[in-house]
């Protein structure tokens, strides 16, 4: 059949777009904290407050005349992202891999001239790819060094790990490794590789593209199932520390793998997808339900949480019920 | 849990609200549920012509009242440099026209438009009209008081002593009191009014219109209304004078009640009246409407409006479906589109343009759009500046299309002036971002999306049922807000979902 039962998803504790919206982003996300979390901005100065580690911060252009300026900030790194703070879904992100003599190249290798990286700038400040169309402004900030573990998992892109942070409590984790077909980006609708992460361990579970099984990486060919996010402890800690410093309930946190900094905090998303699911190959449901039976005034620290959603959230834990 | 109660009274009571106002409006003021329902409307004209006296004319002509069968929906006159008026004294209505100096032949017309109308009823009669005094003659006298002795044996009231009277009148060899009361008399009617009155029996005469679609040069044809006190009640029954037989009403219009004359003409000589009509058929709706303009009921709705803003709310009304739709599709089923709302209005594009031109001409603006776009692409330019481009782009792309298709002979092209530009040009703008970004998959995926929900919410929002519907019934605009909100808390899952989810759900 085309199209499966909605009694057999629900069975599974699948969540689906609706229920996502008002159930959980409606309810748990106040909509005064949005700003925090859609500016990347706003997001690295809370993060820096509240200690969790953000790639390094080259510069910001808030208005169009500093776009000439621009050069001062890229022409002495090894690499940068130029991004909109307002971006959503991975719009308007430029990545830059390689400095040579005041040349630039794309993580596939393609040539990028100063004057059409000026022209990204303006289109940025423009508003062209933030949220509604208001003006924006473009942050430059250093590329990560990605983590040789890594390697052969990624093609031309900074593998993350997405995180469902739901009132505090790790939930669920998949990495996304990103592709030829996603040109280097880590969206899994733009054809991305996700692979569900055991919250216990950090290691491999499942793996989807474009929402179906794979098992192997389509450019790399490398297997997925030996994939082990490294410094899984301090990634997930990072992770779960981003509830109090953002106060959104149900947070979709994006983490990186530096090779000399560790994991760090990309991005915070207030509006997470549902693929998560997909990769994981399990419903993200009766999880949610579990904390929300535990109710407000549990009390627990960071670490009892994270150890509370070890417990029950391990690939070797008993089944949970809807 | 409140909270959520309170939703649901909410939504319950819109609901109510809505298809009470609904129903209410259908069984009250009779309007259709369906469109294109007949009702048949008379258009006659009276023609006045008289020869006028060098001098002030004033010509006064009684015109209908209410009654039985009929409604007046509007009447008004023609007739170059006189004054007007239309007069009602309480009794009779009249249509005035006076003029300071008039000379020769005068034409004036009247012209009056009548529903046919079976809720419409007779006025109530509140006194008998009063008897007369009369001289006859000596021999007429006597005959007459000979036929109404023998009539007043026969019969029982007044309405069955009129139909013996009417008896003796048009039997086929009539009597001797007969033939000399009708000797140098050419008119039945002023015999038999006479024959009545001296019986004491109160009458008046009153001048009918047989309507008969397309007849011109009519004139009225007398009757005689008989009245009668029983009980208290004055009844009457209308007759006439040349036939036994009682008075069929139906197509009959009573345009003269007044009892006195038709017209009153001071001023001017050899005066007549004549008559001529038409019959139409119009839509229920329009013909009740305009009955009830007369009544002040419509006052608190759209029909009370100017006609050209009406035309614009019979717009804005069938975008709550519009939109409803858009809500449908996301929720229900799923569909990405570009731009919330774009749909809706590229929808009513649709409306304005009819289908096919508008999706042929939608998909050529956007393709060649999108073509051009690329090339700005390069240029590095500021957005509002790019945009603004594009605008100006869509303008002349639209202009193109407008002289090649009339040039060509395809006046059907013409119609693309009716899509919004600016939306064009942004559905442009957000295509080929996404096209650069996400690769042309995504463009076909939310363009196909989208111009799916637009042709859909075309095909509800041009309904005729539905338009019908929705502009004349306001309470279905909150059974509409309704079901949007119980959309709106639907947790369920998407169709589309159900098929994302497949995989996940089979595994096992």
């Amino acid at each position: 059949m085309f199209f499966s039962s909605p009694f057999k998803l629900r069975d599974k504790g699948i969540m689906g777009m609706n229920q996502r919206n008002s159930g959980y982003i409606g309810r748990y996300n106040p909509r005064k904290l949005y700003p925090l979390v859609d500016n990347k901005l706003k997001t690295k100065i809370i993060a820096r407050e509240a200690n969790v580690t953000t790639p390094a911060l080259l510069g910001v252009i808030t208005i169009q005349a500093e776009v000439e300026g621009v050069e001062q900030y890229i022409k002495e790194t090894p690499g940068f992202v130029i991004k909109p703070a307002k971006g959503s879904g991975g719009k308007g992100i430029l990545v830059i891999t390689k400095v040579e003599n005041g040349r630039y190249y794309k993580p596939n290798g393609s040539e990028e001239s100063l004057s059409e990286i000026k022209r990204h700038v303006t289109d940025i400040l423009a508003g062209l790819f933030s949220l509604g169309g208001s003006a924006d402004v473009a942050v430059v900030e250093g590329l990560i060094q990605f983590d040789n573990a890594f390697d052969g998992f990624s093609f031309e892109g900074v593998p993350d790990v997405r995180v469902i942070v739901f009132k505090g409590f790790p939930v669920m984790a998949m990495m996304r490794l990103s592709t030829a077909a996603s040109d280097g980006k880590a969206n899994l609708h733009q054809g991305a590789v996700g692979v569900g992460v055991d919250i216990t361990t950090g290691a491999a579970i499942n793996a989807v593209q474009f929402d179906k099984p794979v098992k192997y990486h389509p450019d790399t060919n490398k297997e997925l199932a030996l994939l082990q996010v490294p410094k899984w402890e301090r990634l997930i800690y990072l992770a779960s520390s981003c509830y109090e410093m953002s106060g959104m309930g149900y947070l979709g946190t994006d983490m990186v793998l530096d090779r000399d900094l560790g994991p760090m905090l990309l991005e915070l998303n207030a509006r997470p997808g549902l693929a998560i699911q997909i990769a994981n190959g399990q419903g993200i449901l009766p999880r949610l339900k579990l904390i929300e039976s535990l109710g407000d005034d549990h009390g627990m620290t960071v670490e009892q949480r994270i150890d509370f959603c070890k417990k029950h959230f391990s690939q070797n834990s008993p089944k949970l019920k809807i | 849990m409140n909270a959520r109660t309170f939703f649901f009274v909410l939504v319950a009571g819109l609901l109510t609200l809505g298809i009470f106002q609904t129903v209410q409006r259908h069984v009250a003021f009779d309007i259709p549920w369906l469109p294109g329902e007949t009702r048949t409307i008379w258009n006659i004209d009276a023609k006045i012509d008289f020869d006028a006296n060098n001098g002030a004319v004033s010509a006064s002509l009684t015109t209908p009242e209410r009654q039985a069968g009929y409604t007046k929906i509007s009447q008004n006159a023609a007739s170059p440099g006189y004054g007007l008026s239309f007069l009602d004294d309480g009794k009779t209505q009249k249509a005035e026209w006076t003029i300071r100096e008039a000379t020769g032949k005068q034409t004036l017309y009247y012209n009056i438009q009548v529903l046919e109308d079976p809720k419409s009823l007779d006025q109530q009669i509140l006194e008998m009209p009063a008897l007369f005094e009369e001289q006859y003659e000596a021999a007429g006298l006597a005959a007459g008081t000979v036929i109404i002795k023998d009539a007043m044996k026969t019969s029982a009231d007044a309405f069955s002593f009129t139909r013996e009277v009417l008896k003796q009148l048009n039997a086929e060899s009539p009597n001797q009191n007969v033939a000399l009361i009708l000797t140098g008399k050419t008119n039945k009617t002023d015999v038999l009014i006479a024959l009545l009155n001296g019986a004491k029996i109160s009458t008046k005469k009153v001048g009918a219109l047989l309507l008969e679609d397309g007849r011109r040069r009519q004139h009225l044809t007398p009757l005689v209304e008989v009245f009668q006190e029983k009980d208290g009640v004055i009844s009457s029954q209308l007759f006439d004078a040349t036939s036994i037989n009682s008075v069929d009403r139906n197509n009959l219009l009573l345009w003269d009640q007044s009892g006195k004359s038709l017209l009153e003409l001071t001023g001017g000589s050899d005066s007549k009246v004549s008559f001529s009509m038409i019959q139409q058929e119009q839509p229920a709706l329009s013909a009740l409407l305009q009955k009830n303009e007369n009544e002040h009921l419509f006052n608190f709705s759209i029909h009370s409006l100017p006609i050209e803003d009406q035309s614009l709310f019979k717009g804005i009304l069938m975008i709550p479906l519009g939109v409803m739709i858009v809500v449908m599709m996301r929720v229900l089923i799923g569909l990405k589109t570009s731009g919330t709302f774009m749909p809706v209005l590229i929808a009513m594009a649709f409306i304005q343009t009819s289908l096919v031109t508008g999706l042929v001409g939608f998909v050529l603006l956007v393709a060649i759009g999108l073509f051009i776009r690329s090339y700005l692409s390069h240029l590095n330019l500021l957005l509002v500046s790019r945009i603004s481009t594009v605008i100006i782009m869509v303008i002349l792309l639209i202009a193109l299309f407008g002289v090649l298709s009339y040039k060509l002979g395809l006046t059907e092209g013409l119609k693309i002036t009716f899509f919004p530009m600016i939306i064009l040009s942004w559905t442009i703008e957000r295509m080929s971002v996404l096209w650069e970004e996400e690769g042309a998959k995504e463009v076909f995926s939310q363009g196909g999306g989208s111009l799916l929900v637009a042709v859909l919410a075309y095909f509800v929002m041009s309904n005729d049922v539905t338009r019908h519907l929705m502009f004349n019934f306001i309470g279905l605009q909150f059974v509409v807000m309704a079901l949007v909100l119980l959309l709106g808390s639907y947790t369920g899952y998407r169709l589309l979902e159900l098929r994302r989810f497949k995989p996940l759900a089979d595994k096992e």
